[in-house]
């Protein structure tokens, strides 16, 4: 009963660590259903995004040590404490005002170029804005503090303490975890109202289907590019508020780009309901099979235990996935007629 | 005309008699990349010191130290690249921080003849200075800290351990692993039941470990980690309300930086140390000869801090061996091989370090032909989150010999044997 009760606690934050999957993935998903790009600075935008949340909130100077050297100044902060709703609307203007630089600077000279080109040129970008964000803010771990909850819930092990035997201890939920679960379910609600419902989510539709005939009833591409890396930007951010809460606003929250490609290749590119089920899937899926193939019973069963298996066991999973569905689970099936 | 004007300059060239040419200590540092934070003060400390070194004292034995720093990015491909780059400049030591590069290092500056120097990382079993002539590890590697820490808990349990459960949670890299071997054999030794956890590359997350934690409830745990896996570790002790006295870190796993982000819930984390915490008289002098002058490699906010304190610390003993290596030779224009020979008859004891201004930053030891290891002695520290410092809560404590002595045979005699390498040092 207690290994029960544990595997549920597992597979609730399974579900918990999805979520924050979904959230990268997200962002890849919005670019590439408006555009066709696998945009592979998605981990570096959310980076970035967190960077500068930090930087705008406790008042640092940008390029500040850059300055120092050039000048000799001692230029640090601008003395400024923001609060945290406030420095996000900030953040949230310098991720826009970086969407139409991305199309003024790259997208914009790249129309109707293979995939591959502009799969690249987001390469370029991913390094740029990675050394971007560190001449600007500096490498140092920055503390992220925009009032969010950590911790395991008190009441949720206390009220389900009584459900197993001694050796139960109740089911631990990060309260992080249940905040990031509400915000994605408000992101894709938003999303998907955005783009059923409202004037620019149908073109951005429009655009996603057909390039040339979205031109063709006027839909600006260029304006429609600019809302969509807009929208991943903010996205991203949010990632980055998440993954950032954990452990401080460092140089490897780039690498959380590595934990959605597996919910890409299960979900599908083009779907936001694929990037959360594809999210969700991945999250319960990778604990559970760490919580079996790490237990005593199973080096009893097979006379050997596993751990760390998540960051392949992913991989594997959406692998099988593939055998059975080629596009995801929700990706659009590709009919090529000759 | 021209000719004779070359003429001339020869002339007064050959006059002028040799010139020194400069002490070459390559910097393989990693400002950038998701292992920056770790990287930068180490680098900052390293270079700081050699400057401090020219400015205050001239250089070493009258000879200018020159750094030439080259970025790795922790990435072992990169960090091998930067030896290449670099050897050919008359380097006389490398210090990698990073065991994947160390590995790719050790062949390569044992057929080069440059002395690669390790401090508590890199391969463990190159104490041995019998089969290893050209790598040393002092003052202590990973197999002491292990040991350390598990002395440590003895004291903390009144000598027995018989009943406790410890799990090490580690990097799941050549790095991470390195313990396991020693603490098993601590275990056979102690008595205590060993749990074995590892966190994948880069350690973002650590869900399913930290449930295994809270399930299995060990009584303590020892972290083997580097980079964004220590601070999402520590957040995540906090998180299930392990109790943070009984959370212990490696030496790469107890900087400022780990504990910073998870706020007052790191209160009361501990982590070993090589280097005792303090604001030394060295670091006056960093602030008054280098950082004043504006000479200092990063904005001079690292200083004192503890991967600061441990770089400054690896050129304060690099300095020190070129300084013996002079003495030996009785010359101060040192080659590489001599280099070796200096670091090969270091001695560091607490008069040395008093009079570099840094009492106590180190453990006392010598440096022999067999022993390339040091004395091996690590100290316990303990994050005081309301005042943002480390506490010293030991002297330096000395590991289990009797344990790692015959690992580290077996290990490099095993590697002796692989690749035809006749002992040293009879």
């Amino acid at each position: 009963m207690t290994e029960f009760l544990y595997a549920v606690e597992v597979m609730i934050n399974g579900l918990m660590a999805g979520v924050l999957y979904a959230l990268v993935a997200l962002g890849f998903v919005l670019i590439f259903k408006a555009s066709g790009i696998f945009n592979y600075a998605q981990g570096v935008l959310a980076l970035f995004a967190a960077l500068t949340l930090v930087g705008l909130q406790e008042g640092q100077i940008p390029f500040a040590h850059l300055i120092n050297a050039m000048f000799g100044t001692e230029l640090h902060h601008f003395g400024w404490h923001l609060p945290a709703l406030l420095a996000i609307l900030l953040t949230v203007g310098v991720m826009i005002l970086l969407a139409i630089a991305i199309e003024r600077f790259i997208l914009k000279h790249l129309v109707n170029q293979e995939p591959i080109i502009l799969f690249m040129a987001t390469i370029g970008l991913a390094y740029f804005l990675e050394g971007l964000g560190d001449i600007m803010w500096g490498s140092e771990i920055k503390t992220l503090d925009v009032g969010l909850p950590q911790g395991g819930s008190f009441w949720i092990e206390e009220k389900t303490a009584v459900l197993g035997g001694d050796g139960f201890y109740g089911f631990f939920i990060d309260k992080l975890d249940i905040v990031a679960a509400l915000v994605a379910a408000v992101l894709v609600i938003g999303l998907t109202v955005f783009s059923q419902y409202s004037k620019q989510g149908r073109a951005l539709r429009a655009v996603a289907d057909d390039h040339q005939a979205a031109l063709s009833v006027g839909i600006s591409l260029r304006f429609i590019w600019v809302l969509v890396w807009s929208i991943a930007g903010f996205v991203a951010l949010v990632a980055g508020i998440m993954w950032g809460a954990k452990s401080g606003v460092q140089f490897s929250l780039s690498l959380i780009a590595l934990k959605a490609l597996p919910v890409l290749m299960l979900g599908g590119f083009t779907s936001i309901p694929g990037a959360i089920v594809g999210g969700l899937i991945i999250g319960v899926g990778e604990k559970l099979f760490e919580f079996t193939v790490s237990s005593s019973w199973f080096g009893d069963a097979f006379g050997f235990t596993m751990s760390a298996t998540e960051n392949w066991f992913a991989y594997v999973l959406a692998l099988i996935f593939l055998v059975f569905r080629p596009q995801g689970l929700f990706g659009e099936k590709i009919i090529e007629r000759v | 005309m021209k000719l004779k004007l070359a003429s001339i300059a020869l002339g007064a060239a050959l006059a002028a008699g040799p010139a020194l040419a400069d002490l070459v200590f390559p910097d393989l540092s990693y400002r950038t990349g998701p292992y920056a934070a770790g990287g930068i003060p180490f680098s900052d400390g390293y270079q700081d010191y050699f400057t401090l070194v020219n400015e205050r004292d001239g250089g070493i034995g009258g000879v200018p130290a020159r750094v030439i720093e080259c970025e790795t990015g922790y990435n072992t491909e990169k960090g091998v690249e930067c030896y290449e780059a670099t050897k050919g400049e008359g380097a006389l030591i490398y210090q990698p921080l990073s065991t994947g590069i160390t590995y790719q290092l050790i062949p390569k500056v044992s057929a080069d003849g440059i002395p690669l120097h390790t401090m508590g990382y890199g391969r463990t079993s190159a104490a041995n200075g019998k089969v290893f002539e050209w790598v040393f590890n002092y003052p202590a590697n990973y197999w002491n800290a292990a040991s350390v820490a598990i002395k440590y808990l003895l004291d903390e349990s009144g000598g027995d351990l018989g009943d406790k459960k410890i799990a090490l949670l580690y990097h799941n890299s050549a790095y991470g692993k390195e313990p396991i071997r020693t603490l098993e054999g601590l275990s056979a030794k102690h008595g205590f039941d060993l749990t074995t956890i590892a966190v994948d590359h880069p350690g973002q997350e650590q869900k399913s470990q930290w449930l295994q934690i809270r399930r299995e409830r060990p009584d303590y745990v020892i972290m083997w980690g580097w980079g964004v896996m220590n601070q999402v570790a520590i957040q995540e002790a906090a998180n299930i309300r392990f109790p943070m006295e009984n959370f212990i870190g490696n030496w790469w796993a107890g900087a400022e930086h780990d504990v910073t982000p998870a706020g007052m819930a790191a209160d009361g984390y501990k982590a070993l140390n090589m280097n005792r915490i303090a604001d030394l008289p060295v670091f006056d002098d960093i602030r008054t000869y280098v950082a004043d002058k504006g000479m200092a490699a990063g904005d001079g906010s690292n200083i004192g801090k503890v991967l600061y304190t441990r770089g400054m610390y690896a050129a304060m003993l690099a300095v020190e061996a070129a300084k013996t290596a002079q003495e030996i030779h009785g010359t101060p224009d040192i080659t590489a091989a001599m280099m070796r020979d200096g670091m090969e008859a270091l001695v560091m004891d607490a008069a040395k370090m008093e009079a570099l201004g840094a009492p106590g930053i180190g453990p006392e030891f010598g440096v022999t032909c067999a022993d390339h290891g040091g004395s091996g002695m690590g100290i316990l520290q303990q994050w005081n989150a309301g005042e943002g410092k480390w506490v010293a809560l030991t002297d330096y404590i000395s590991p289990d010999d009797a344990i790692i002595d015959p690992l580290v045979e077996e290990d490099s005699m095993a590697f002796a044997a692989e690749n035809g390498i006749d002992l040293r040092c009879d």
